[in-house]
């Protein structure tokens, strides 16, 4: 059987192909559909989450001092509990609905890259913003903008402990000696660590701290919003990576701007960023052409993100190492819902908990909780950190349930493994397929097969 | 026709109706050369634990000055040890472990990691057990399984790694099991067939696949214990569980040590789940807790002064706790280094007085007859074990 660019792009690039739509004719159609991944009109906002947290506050006072609870608070602490899992099913209708699905692909890789996680539940609404403000804008344009935009929103902030640093100088910690207020290197450390330079790049404890200082000043509550508060930065000038940065002292917000700007520019940033790209997209062990090829246009470009794309997506590495890498927990399940012919608007009449049977238990069971990595260093992209006995039971399981619980009437297995490889399937699996006993246990090879896990 | 590999027929067929004890093949395996009957159990304790918090050196009297209000010693809580240090009163539960000798602890110790102070490269180096000489992402394959590769008789399933995370201190050459407490799996013999069929040329999920058959038998519904340490019980439960038959060796995690701010919930929190999870292994095991060696390990400690909220940074030094009924507990092994100017590591951290990866070396000469010529150049290449410590009964 063959194929061509149309399979290898919905496979590798998006979440699979689907009865329903054509894969993506060619590298253009492809590259257009990141365009498509901006926010939408059910997006979250900072100040729409700061309403509920405002509110669950209030209700939290409320029960704390055993006053009657007005019926608004606990509405407000039921939408936040609830949010996560409605997030997630958003997630799921737009990756399914997407065409192409290369946008939505991106913003669940830049979500990943920059990783936050709501550790209360206050914040809940906070983390769907981080996603719709600071990643889906800027998912097809410039780097140095979308690092700015992530290590600098709100939810960032809490997460990496900046809104409780100050400058050890600062007018409000003088001012405070008792209160032995100082400086919290966290966000300054992944902003290099992780978020730009790679850990193997020439930069050292001075350059943290410095950039820690830097990044005083920033700050957010849900009542008073987002700021930049000059009297908690530290005075003076700092010197991040030989670059000196500050000393007016009223403009810092412009100095941090500038600082990400600087880092993002940097080759050391080009090539960690392609590489990390390369090895999402493509292969856990991506060929130095392709990563060398995309560092190169990071740094002509200046980080424009459509551009370096262009070269992932019509790099030959793209068709040559087919199915090196596993899908993750929420890729799968989406490639297993697109394929079996499921459309947005049905998962959005879905019961909560039967949506949550659907994709939420699943995916933490496949070693995914959604929203809730471990650490700020997001998922891991190796094959086997995927693919263990009891993270591919979860597969199994899912491949053999939730077809039945979703659909009537189940595709014939022999028509399925036509619309869901478009001829990519291996022989064994061409070989099974029409030889299981039913057509729920048909289609669940198909979906618990390696075939499927793979990309 | 059906063409599967023969080995692979049987092992999976024999596994539909019957335990894996059951099979022929599996047995000869099993009883030609056990790895003994001592156990060990590595839980990494992802997050850099405070150990000064969970450890109290409080008659060091730089503590009180470096920290207004954490570490606070037995004037406010603490459980005095031994006159200078104090265990954390979240750990209070493990204290008669203390008293009967089933708990100790190593102060100041560290992986040879230094400066970067990242979690994630501080925890590869932890569980790859290598030194500097190697680049981070070189680092490939963990010390616990090159200590299944030195054990004579080692099995598939003689080391378990539990939970859904990924323990890159068990990959490498040599199988190993692994397995969530909550997961399962139900296959009729003739889907099971079929899908051995389409994993047989792709080894990943071959293996995968076998391992979950067979665990999925073997393992009741371990796992539904309620309460906010439910988590780390249900891995101890399963990990017992696991030791009481063929497995000598596990590995796993809990994670959540990492306390920028407001330290003692933080902190709180991760002290009552370890405790838990000790209990539960000393219940679940039984008679075999006399055999066995628990070493709880984090990628370093933290800084010695408290930061501006009410927390602390990534350090150096930290803290190897033991227990189980195989150590020679209720005492601090190692120097303490002390916290006066001049003796902290980087005018902020705690100095590492020994390497952690000596304490995990000497356990396993002691609990598998591990040759020091083997620990110092294979399965911990580059180690100078020093002297032994005697921390094995």
């Amino acid at each position: 059987m063959s194929f061509g660019f149309p399979e290898l792009a919905a496979i590798r690039l998006g979440f699979g192909l689907s009865p329903r739509m054509s894969p993506p004719a060619d590298v253009r159609t492809v590259l257009a559909g990141p365009a498509g991944a901006g926010p939408d009109a059910g997006a979250m906002t900072t100040e729409r989450a700061s309403d509920l947290a405002r509110l669950f506050n209030e209700g939290r006072r409320a029960r704390r001092d055993k006053l009657p609870e007005p019926p608004e608070t606990q509405e407000a602490a039921r939408q936040l509990g609830i949010l996560p899992v409605e997030d997630l099913r958003r997630r799921v209708i737009r990756a399914l609905d997407d065409p192409i699905g290369f946008g939505e692909r991106l913003v669940q890789f830049w979500s990943d890259h920059f990783t936050i996680r709501a550790v209360n539940k206050v914040h809940n609404g906070l983390a769907m913003a981080f996603v719709d403000e600071a990643i889906r804008p800027h998912v097809n344009g410039r780097f140095e903008d979308m690092f700015f935009a992530a290590d600098t929103h709100p939810m960032m902030l809490i997460y990496l402990d900046q809104i409780s640093s100050r400058g050890p100088n600062s007018p409000f910690a003088k001012k405070r000696p008792e209160r032995n207020f100082g400086l919290n290197e966290n966000l300054a450390r992944e902003a290099l660590e992780l978020h730009s330079l790679g850990v193997d790049a020439d930069y050292d404890q001075h350059d943290v701290r410095e950039l820690a200082k830097l990044l005083t000043g920033l700050s957010f509550s849900h009542n008073q919003g987002f700021a930049y508060r000059p009297l908690w930065a530290e005075p003076g000038s700092e010197t991040v990576l030989g670059q000196s940065y500050g000393g007016r002292r009223r403009g810092g917000l412009d100095d941090i701007r500038a600082v990400f700007r600087d880092i993002s520019r940097r080759p050391e940033t080009a090539l960690h960023l392609s590489r990390k790209l390369a090895v999402h997209f493509v292969s856990d062990q991506p060929s130095e052409d392709l990563v060398g090829s995309m560092a190169a246009v990071w740094r002509d470009s200046g980080g424009d993100l459509a551009q370096v794309y262009r070269v992932l997506v019509s790099h030959p590495d793209l068709a040559t190492e087919l199915r090196r890498k596993v899908r993750q927990p929420f890729d799968f399940c989406v490639a297993g819902l697109r394929a079996l012919g499921m459309r947005g608007e049905q998962i959005a009449r879905l019961d909560l908990p039967v949506f949550r049977r659907i994709a939420w238990g699943p995916v933490e069971a496949m070693g995914q909780p959604w929203g809730r990595p471990k650490g700020p260093d997001g998922w891991p992209e190796e094959a086997d950190a995927w693919i263990a006995s009891q993270t591919l039971a979860a597969r199994i399981n899912w491949s053999l349930r939730i077809p039945r619980l979703l659909l009537d009437e189940l595709p014939d297995p022999r028509d399925m493994l036509v619309s869901a490889f478009g001829g990519t399937q291996s022989a064994e699996l061409t070989w099974a397929v029409p030889k299981a006993e039913s057509a729920a246990e048909g289609v669940a090879l198909i979906l618990a097969s390696g075939d499927f896990s793979r990309r | 026709m059906l063409t599967l590999d023969r080995r692979l027929f049987l092992k999976g067929a024999s596994l539909i109706g019957c335990s894996a004890a059951a099979h022929p093949f599996m047995n000869s395996m099993t009883f030609a050369a056990l790895p003994g009957e001592n156990r060990l159990v590595v839980i990494i304790l992802r997050g850099a634990m405070d150990g000064l918090d969970a450890i109290q050196p409080y008659g060091d009297p730089m503590l009180r000055k470096l920290r207004s209000s954490l570490s606070v010693g037995p004037e406010n809580g603490a459980l005095d040890l031994d006159g200078f240090f104090a265990l954390h009163p979240r750990l209070e539960t493990l204290l008669p472990l203390w008293r009967t000798g089933e708990l100790a602890f190593a102060h100041a110790v560290s992986t040879p990691y230094r400066d970067k102070r990242s979690h994630f490269d501080g925890q590869d180096v932890l569980e790859a057990g290598t030194g500097n000489d190697l680049p981070v992402d070189r680092r490939v394959g963990g010390w616990l399984n090159r200590l299944l590769q030195a054990t004579p008789g080692a099995i598939a399933e003689t080391a378990y790694s539990v939970g859904v995370e990924q323990m890159k201190i068990l990959t490498g050459e040599a199988a190993h099991l692994s397995w969530a407490p909550r997961a399962s799996l139900n296959l009729s013999p003739q889907a099971q067939l079929l899908l051995e069929h389409v994993y047989h040329d792709d080894p990943l999920f071959r293996e995968a696949a076998q391992g979950a058959v067979q665990i999925s038998a073997e393992t009741s519904d371990i796992g539904k214990i309620p309460g906010p340490t439910a988590d780390a019980q249900a891995l101890a439960a399963f990990t017992a569980s696991r030791l009481n038959a063929e497995s000598r060796i596990a590995a796993f995690s809990i994670p959540g040590w990492d306390s920028h701010a407001n330290q003692p919930p933080v902190l709180g929190r991760g002290l009552d789940r370890l405790a838990a999870a000790i209990l539960k292994l000393r219940e679940g095991l039984g008679p075999n807790w006399d055999r066995t060696t628990v070493l709880a390990m984090t990628e370093f400690g933290r800084t010695v002064r408290e930061n501006g909220s009410g927390g602390t940074d990534h350090g150096t030094g930290g803290a190897l706790l033991m227990a189980g009924g195989a150590i020679r507990g209720g005492r601090a092994f190692g120097d303490w280094p002390g916290l006066d100017e001049g003796q902290l590591y980087a005018d902020r951290d705690l100095m590492p007085v020994r390497d952690i990866r000596a304490y995990a070396a000497w356990a396993m000469h002691g609990l598998f007859g591990i040759e020091r010529d083997t620990l110092e150049r294979a399965i911990f290449p580059g180690l100078d074990l020093g002297g032994d410590p005697g921390m094995l009964a």
